[in-house]
């Protein structure tokens, strides 16, 4: 049981993919414009993490190592295409404006990477909560960095007022506010962690 | 295990089958509700740009070709059977990052009566002001009440008299263009993709010209890369 | 000229990498050193313009018209992870030098999501053949132009000195945030 937790904290804290791999840095970057649009990519992306992960674990023993990658590839865009089709039907605003970063979780090197490194060798119930807990922490960095970059963009945060949104400064809800939010998280984040 | 063409095959096989068949499926189910969400939010939009029609302007929509590949749809709102104004649904492709959709209302004189925004990707904070800037009653923002067959709309930094959205000028050219698309269609001009002139029996001829002949170089080239 | 703009637009002010966040992931990886962002930069233009030819004739000649528009994505991730391998095979064949060049970036290219996004792009634009192959094409050489001037940058700033919990990723990341926002001034010309 200790062993399992560790598996989920793992990619939380440990292991988490977006502050300490720096993997998945497109939709990281392109879908924070604000904490709840985030939020909502980084779970759309658990989603598919948690079910890839699981399937490709079921499956491992039918595939062969030859064809591994391109039948990995199946199974995440299936479930890619499925969170598309649903988002389009039951919250068509959401979808709007996540757009293209919904059909490129396909190429989010997170899951693809986990599905190589954990879940094609580990049985299928580690490899659920390895995909649950990447996403979570894939989840936790989009939605911090959305906070981070709607509450200076906007004076916002999850469409809360906190200050006046006059005093915010646009840049950091456009292009270059997301290279720069996210170098100075990365900093404060390495920077906590060498001290603990 | 072991890779043999014959189960790499199979195995690939197999696991698309399944994969497809899945998602045929989920296909399915999803297509109702898509299109139903997709009507309800036009008919709400409809509602709120040409209020008080008892009709249902959906299922009498008709289309009006302005230029070649580029398509306007128009739904006439009536009350006891008299129209009282049209919305019409256009889109400028020039947006800063790619289509603005819109429904514009229009009154039987041609008065804009209200516009919504029905889909865009324009930037979080600047450009998606869209949504209630050109409503706003300050400076000369509102482009409600305007009676186009006067004059086209254009921004101010282009000679025209609305405010452009602060730092979107590209978002506000593209959607003051598809608001004058809708005033072409609306009067019921056809644009020739080839000559770019337009013939219309009435005497709105000059103002369609004008639609056309955009304000400023930047439409012009725009509308020329659209129709080619 | 409705093809110029195209380019422009792709190569400055819509640029893939600083203002889509397209191709991120090899723009922070591959760009230490000029000589490999060049190489990044060939193979990808190389590639995403096969891709975009190939995605763009099977979505209007095999997923149009029979309505398998829902199999999008597993198409098109299929077509590209295929054209990746087929381009290895091939250039490793014909070319050995060229592949000597571009070989190692190849394998890194299928999850390159650039290449996805074009190849999605083109169909939700709604583009014609040429003008797809046009945007591809420019799509690429916009990729290549970020990729090799941050590289030449980074190739400066590994020679300063930056504080401890900013080196490597943080400071890269904060200058794509000032390049980024040197390409935002081209945004008035188209």
């Amino acid at each position: 049981m200790k062993g399992n937790l560790k598996t989920l904290t793992n990619g939380i804290i440990k292991e988490n993919p977006t502050f300490v791999l720096l993997l998945g840095m497109c939709p990281l970057l392109g879908t924070t414009t604000s904490a709840l649009n985030g939020m909502a990519m980084g779970l759309a992306t658990t989603f598919v993490l948690v079910c890839s992960n699981t399937v490709i674990s079921s499956l491992k023993r039918f595939i062969p190592d030859k064809i591994r990658i391109p039948a990995f590839i199946v199974v995440i865009a299936t479930f890619v295409s499925l969170v598309e089709m649903n988002m389009k039907a039951y919250a068509p605003a959401l979808y709007e404006s996540l757009g293209l970063f919904i059909p490129l979780i396909v190429v989010n090197c997170v899951v693809l990477g986990r599905a190589e490194a954990f879940a094609a060798k580990n049985k299928i119930f580690p490899s659920l909560l390895d995909g649950l807990g990447m996403g979570l922490g894939f989840t936790l960095g989009l939605t911090l960095l959305g906070s981070v970059r709607e509450l200076f963009g906007t004076g916002k945060i999850f469409s809360l007022n906190i200050y006046p949104e006059e005093y915010g400064s646009l840049i950091f809800v456009l292009a270059p506010g997301a290279f720069i939010a996210l170098g100075y998280l990365i900093a404060i984040i390495s920077k906590i962690r060498n001290r603990v | 295990m072991k890779s043999s063409l014959i189960n790499m095959f199979l195995s690939l096989t197999c696991i698309c089958i399944v994969s497809g068949a899945l998602l045929a499926y989920v296909n399915e189910v999803t297509q109702e509700p898509i299109r139903k969400t997709q009507e309800i939010k036009l008919e709400n939009s409809i509602r709120e740009v040409v209020p008080g029609f008892d009709n249902l302007p959906t299922e009498e929509m008709y289309k009006v070709g302005i230029a070649e590949k580029d398509t306007v749809f128009v739904y006439p709102a009536k009350q006891n059977g008299k129209i009282i104004g049209t919305a019409i649904e256009t889109a400028s492709k020039n947006g800063f990052n790619g289509e603005i959709r819109i429904l514009v209302g229009l009154d039987e004189t041609g008065k804009i009566i209200n516009y919504a925004v029905l889909s865009h990707s324009e930037t979080p904070g600047l450009g998606d002001k869209i949504n209630i800037w050109f409503k706003t009653n300050k400076n000369n923002q509102s482009i409600l009440g305007k009676d186009l067959s006067k004059k086209i709309l254009a921004v101010s930094k282009d000679g025209g008299e609305v405010d452009a959205i602060t730092a979107s000028t590209i978002t506000s050219r593209a959607f003051l263009q598809a608001v004058n698309k809708a005033y072409v269609a609306y009067s019921g001009a056809k644009v020739d993709s080839t000559t770019q002139a337009t013939s219309t029996p009435d005497a709105q001829t000059d103002a369609t010209t004008q639609a056309t002949s955009a304000p400023d170089t930047q439409t012009d080239s725009t509308t020329q890369a659209t129709n080619k | 000229m409705s093809y110029i703009l195209i380019f422009i637009g792709a190569v400055f002010v819509n640029n893939i990498v600083l203002s889509q966040f397209l191709g991120v992931c090899p723009f922070l990886g591959v760009s230490k050193k000029v000589d490999t962002a060049v190489g990044m930069s060939a193979a990808v233009a190389f590639v995403i313009v096969i891709a975009t030819l190939f995605t763009f004739l099977i979505h209007s000649y095999i997923l149009k018209p029979f309505g398998l528009e829902f199999m999008q994505t597993i198409a098109f991730i299929l077509v590209i992870a295929a054209l990746v391998q087929m381009v290895e095979i091939v250039l490793k064949k014909v070319s050995p030098a060229l592949y000597q060049a571009l070989g190692v970036f190849l394998p890194l290219i299928t999850t390159n999501c650039a290449i996805l996004g074009v190849a999605i792009l083109v169909v939700q634009k709604d583009f014609t053949l040429l003008s797809s192959l046009v945007y591809a094409f420019s799509t690429a050489i916009g990729f290549g132009l970020a990729l090799i001037l941050f590289s030449g940058i980074r190739e400066q700033l590994s020679y300063t000195n930056v504080p401890k919990s900013m080196e490597g990723t943080p400071i890269a990341l904060i200058t794509a945030g000032i390049l980024a926002m040197a390409f935002m001034g081209f945004s008035g010309i188209v």
